[in-house]
């Protein structure tokens, strides 16, 4: 029999009788949104520039909407699941309760490898800006990045450590300028605010589709870095104030503004950079909306793309050790892991010993690792966890139909969102092959290996009658 | 020596500083609470009380 009960009051073990340390209920819509749009704008800087090498710039924007309608499904089908099941570790959790625990360990682990390798990536990213920075302002030599990118690791992960409200706060304010920025170079850039400096027609002559239709599929595994990592919102579940209010507001709100930033940044750079350079993101343009406002010839712009370009990095690394840590600790509450990971702390109320033990893991990665193969197992895992979406909302409503379970959200037009992901998911792991084949199946055989020894070794320490906690109806064919 | 050589090393002890800081209160947490009190958050617990005060009303 289980331990568990949650409709009662004297052995539930939960809040308020069983919890005495749980995480604190203070985030609003602004810190949902800051934490979604935070993680996911560095791809605007840098990055999603790979697919026009791919297939040019009409190819980039093709992709770029293509995955805006993958990523518009992500956030209504996160936004309605997770308004219902509001608890730490996103994902997993949902998993856990609408498919079954192998699929929860394998999400949970989805999870905190995407997050992981990107949090590595960006500290990589952030300690090439101060190295840039350094050669423009008259440094002799070559500076020394591993002390600046251990220095964003570890700030970040204190930061993390003492509080969730300082961490997202800090977040809003810098995601914010990093946005902002963007709607300036648009403006100055384009001819809204004086002259426009956009060649599109020049640009694009005799350069339409370069490598026909193959480069637009190409450019579909770039085209994820628009807005890779704005399903990371549901982690912040256990900590707002009202999930079924914040959680689809802000997430729903922030798909909104990446679409705009996508849009935006592919307009303005590609009316001012040639495709070959602009394609180029390792020996042409690193940075381009960077380099678009140094093109601009205004040095106002120059030093606020600048500090956009940094903002946005450490945004994203904020948000993947938030998120990262989250799911690793929800999976050591249950037992996926060992429960010594579900500790929170006392005072300031964070899943500290989460947060710290993926701190060593993370440097490794960012000191010891490639940045495009890390960046590519970031994407890989996220692309399996949004494989893993349409499966769980189709279950979700299968099971607990929308008159059995209120919801903070319901989703429209269903199934066509679920099948239209699962399409498009489908057409990205082609494209994924078409690049990195040798990667996709090395991972897809890594998962396979910790799934056999979660099944015959790990599941049996699981915390098994503590696993369903949400008060639902028995599901329909059950 | 430039200013950057100076950021280096300002990187370097401002890293360090951060580390032990979350070392040393990590520490001092572990021994001064018991594994029952800093493990005792269960997932659920809005869902719990919610459930509660539709019984009590």
């Amino acid at each position: 029999m289980s331990d568990i009960d949650i409709t009662s009051k004297t052995m539930d073990g939960m809040g308020p009788h069983g919890t005495k340390v749980g995480l604190l209920r203070v985030l609003g819509p602004a810190h949902v949104w800051a934490l979604g749009v935070g993680i996911v704008l560095v791809g605007e800087y840098m990055g999603w520039n790979f697919a026009v090498g791919k297939g040019g710039a009409y190819a980039a924007l093709i992709a770029c909407w293509f995955a805006g309608i993958l990523y518009s499904c992500v956030a209504m089908i996160d936004s309605e699941v997770t308004s219902t099941v509001a608890s730490a570790g996103g994902q997993y959790t949902q998993a856990k309760h609408i498919i079954g625990p192998l699929m929860a360990f394998n999400v949970g682990l989805y999870l905190v490898f995407a997050y992981t390798m990107l949090e590595a990536a960006n500290a990589i990213t952030a300690g090439y800006l101060f190295f840039v920075v350094a050669q423009m302002t008259g440094h002799a030599g070559d500076l020394d990045q591993r002390p600046f990118i251990i220095l964003v690791i570890m700030f970040l992960a204190w930061l993390n450590y003492r509080g969730v409200l300082a961490t997202l706060t800090f977040n809003l304010v810098i995601t914010a300028i990093a946005f902002v920025a963007i709607l300036v170079l648009f403006a100055s850039t384009s001819g809204v605010l004086g002259g426009g400096i956009m060649e599109h027609a020049a640009l694009f002559e005799g350069h339409e589709l370069p490598y026909g239709w193959i480069g637009v599929l190409a450019a579909m595994h770039f085209g994820l870095w628009y807005y890779l990592g704005i399903e990371g919102t549901t982690q912040a579940a256990e900590e707002v104030r009202s999930p079924a209010r914040a959680l689809p507001f802000g997430t729903l709100a922030g798909i909104m503004t990446l679409l705009i930033a996508a849009t935006l940044t592919w307009y303005v750079c590609s009316g001012v950079l040639p495709w070959e350079f602009l394609g180029d993101g390792v020996n042409g343009s690193v940075a381009p909306l960077f380099d678009t406002a140094r093109l601009s010839g205004s040095t106002g712009l120059v030093w606020l793309l600048g500090f956009g370009t940094l903002f946005a990095t450490l945004a994203s690394a904020n948000g993947c050790i938030n998120d990262a840590s989250r799911a690793w600790f929800a999976m050591g509450r249950d037992k996926y892991l060992p429960g010594w990971f579900g500790a929170v702390h006392p005072k300031y109320r964070t899943p500290y010993r989460s947060i710290v033990f993926l701190v060593p893991i993370a440097l490794i990665f960012a000191l010891g690792a490639p940045l495009d193969q890390v960046i590519t197992f970031s994407i890989l895992s996220g692309l399996l966890g949004y494989t893993f979406m349409p499966l769980n909302i189709i279950l979700f409503r299968r099971k607990w139909p929308l008159d059995t379970i209120k919801r903070g959200y319901e989703h429209p037009f269903h199934p066509i969102p679920a099948l239209t992901l699962l399409t498009l998911c489908a057409i990205t792991f082609f494209a994924v092959f078409l690049g990195y084949g040798t990667q996709l199946v090395a991972m897809i055989g890594f998962y396979i290996v910790v799934s056999l020894w979660f099944h015959f070794w790990r599941y049996r320490f699981v915390n098994r009658g503590a696993q369903f906690t949400m008060p639902w109806p028995k599901p329909r064919g059950y | 020596m430039d200013l950057w050589s100076y950021l280096e090393y300002a990187a370097w002890g401002l890293s360090a500083a951060f580390g032990l800081h979350m070392a040393f209160d990590w520490l001092k947490t572990d021994s001064t609470y018991s594994e029952d009190v800093l493990t005792s958050s269960r997932e659920g617990e809005l869902e719990a009380m919610a459930e509660e005060h539709k019984a009590q009303s």
